[in-house]
């Protein structure tokens, strides 16, 4: 059985590889529902883990918890992860896999991947992509974040996929087991809503994820007035570069989610998702604003100042919250 | 954001790629839309990597001095920094600090030295010189 690979192109890595894959596979599935399903979409504010001293902000889970959420709740899909201890184990692995026309994901290292932009690529190691044939010493490459299919060689695969560091990959490849037919949206859709707007919303408990995230992220941006100019500006621009940069679909994922719950709305055929979708679009055009403004101050051009930027954050916060409190007990139709 | 809206703001940092976000088209639905780039994302990757160059450039001349060794250069070179090149080679801040030193990177083990050029993606004759100028 062999199928010619589709490919689309995604605005995020592992959505974007866990929809190709599925869709691959016969199951379709889009990549805001892939997204929405694994309730995705987050906000929170590490100050302990620095990136090229800078504080981490994720929009989302950590990495490979969406293929993890996913394969857990929905029934009847398995996924198998391997990771390895030997680098040439690794690579006959996937040789393996490729040589029984399966398509594999992998996750690598973004800075030794050579078709990449050279100003984009960084030591990031949690990067998704689907390798789905090889010729001679090049694999073919289905990247999600590309409009186009890419190659590369073997040398560079390996040093991306045993790269070392944080959320080193190990090697780790994975491919389905076991794919369902269907999915039970009727159940799924409400269970996945609800766990996002708890998580996000005025019930967590913890003081850095979700709203209270931005709110101290908002705080600490006030407090930049006092801190040293240089730090601020990249401080400011760090922000931006994890929203946008990153392969988010745009405003930090707020547009991803928008699109996932106006599927969800069709889907269920529910009014009160496809409103929620366009308040939510409302939102991610408010985190464009914000950025414009910290790009701008980051830049020093314009009058704008830190509690104008703590103030759109603030704004930002309270107009996300009034979606999550309204969805929080969405039980669907 | 509406999909005429997206912005299309090409700039040399995307080398002609494009990337995807979601967008409202005309019936109000949200799609997957092209983007060949947006200003303020670009100006802060470009900020971003002036500060690496400027982290590099200081290595570089405190290098040629010296001071240093040529390990911290290429650690920044190579977009690197020392808790991420600490934690991917499994030693201590301190210890790859030590290594910094011109005296202390002088007595390496080749070993450790391609540890440093393999995590660092360059080769070893690379990383005991500086380059030249």
């Amino acid at each position: 059985m062999h199928k010619p690979f589709t490919h689309h192109q995604a605005a995020h890595c592992e959505t974007g590889v866990i929809s190709n894959l599925l869709r691959h596979h016969g199951l379709d599935i889009s990549e805001p529902m892939a997204f929405g399903l694994a309730s995705g979409l987050t906000f929170a504010y590490l100050k302990m883990v620095k990136i090229n001293g800078l504080p981490l902000m994720a929009y989302r889970m950590p990495p490979r918890m969406i293929i993890k959420f996913l394969s857990w709740r929905i029934k009847g899909m398995k996924i198998r992860f391997h990771t390895f201890r030997s680098e040439s184990e690794g690579m006959k692995a996937l040789d393996d896999k490729l040589a029984q026309n399966k398509v594999v994901g992998l996750q690598t290292s973004v800075f030794f991947l050579p078709y990449f932009p050279r100003d984009m690529r960084f030591h990031f190691n949690a990067h998704n992509l689907l390798v789905y044939g090889k010729e001679e010493n090049e694999y073919k490459i289905s990247d999600p974040v590309f409009s186009h299919l890419v190659k590369t060689d073997a040398e560079s695969l390996k040093q991306a996929r045993f790269s070392r560091g944080a959320l080193a990959p190990k090697g780790m490849m994975y491919y389905p087991e076991k794919i369902p037919a269907t999915i039970d949206f009727e159940t799924l859709i409400p269970k996945a809503i609800r766990f996002t707007c708890r998580m996000n919303g005025r019930w967590n408990p913890i003081p850095l994820a979700g709203i209270h995230g931005m709110k101290m992220i908002a705080r600490q941006i006030e407090k930049l007035k006092k801190a040293d100019q240089r730090y601020a500006r990249l401080f400011l621009g760090h922000i931006v570069r994890m929203q946008e940069e990153i392969g988010t679909g745009g405003a930090g994922f707020r547009f991803m989610y928008a699109a996932f719950l106006q599927e969800a709305g069709e889907k269920l055929n529910c009014r009160t998702l496809s409103e929620a979708a366009i308040e939510m679009t409302r939102v991610g055009d408010e985190w464009r604003e914000f950025a414009v403004l910290a790009a701008r101050m980051s830049k020093q051009r314009g009058d704008q100042d830190f509690s104008d930027i703590a103030a759109q954050l603030r704004k930002v916060a309270k107009m996300e919250l009034a979606i999550y409190d309204q969805l929080s007990g969405y039980k669907g139709n | 954001m509406k999909k005429e809206d997206v912005p299309q703001q090409p700039h040399r940092i995307y080398e002609g790629e494009t990337k995807a976000v979601y967008a409202v088209n005309q019936e109000g639905k949200l799609e997957i839309a092209q983007t060949a780039g947006w200003e303020a994302e670009s100006t802060v990757l470009e900020l971003a990597l002036e500060e690496i160059a400027r982290l590099a450039e200081d290595a570089l001349q405190r290098a040629s001095a010296g001071e240093t060794s040529p390990l911290e250069y290429y650690m920044y070179a190579q977009r690197m920094d020392l808790p991420m090149l600490a934690q991917a080679v499994g030693r201590f801040q301190w210890q790859v600090k030590k290594h910094f030193k011109p005296k202390y990177f002088a007595r390496l083990k080749p070993k450790q030295l391609e540890l440093y050029a393999k995590v660092l993606g360059i080769d070893v004759a690379t990383l005991t010189k500086l380059p030249d100028a």
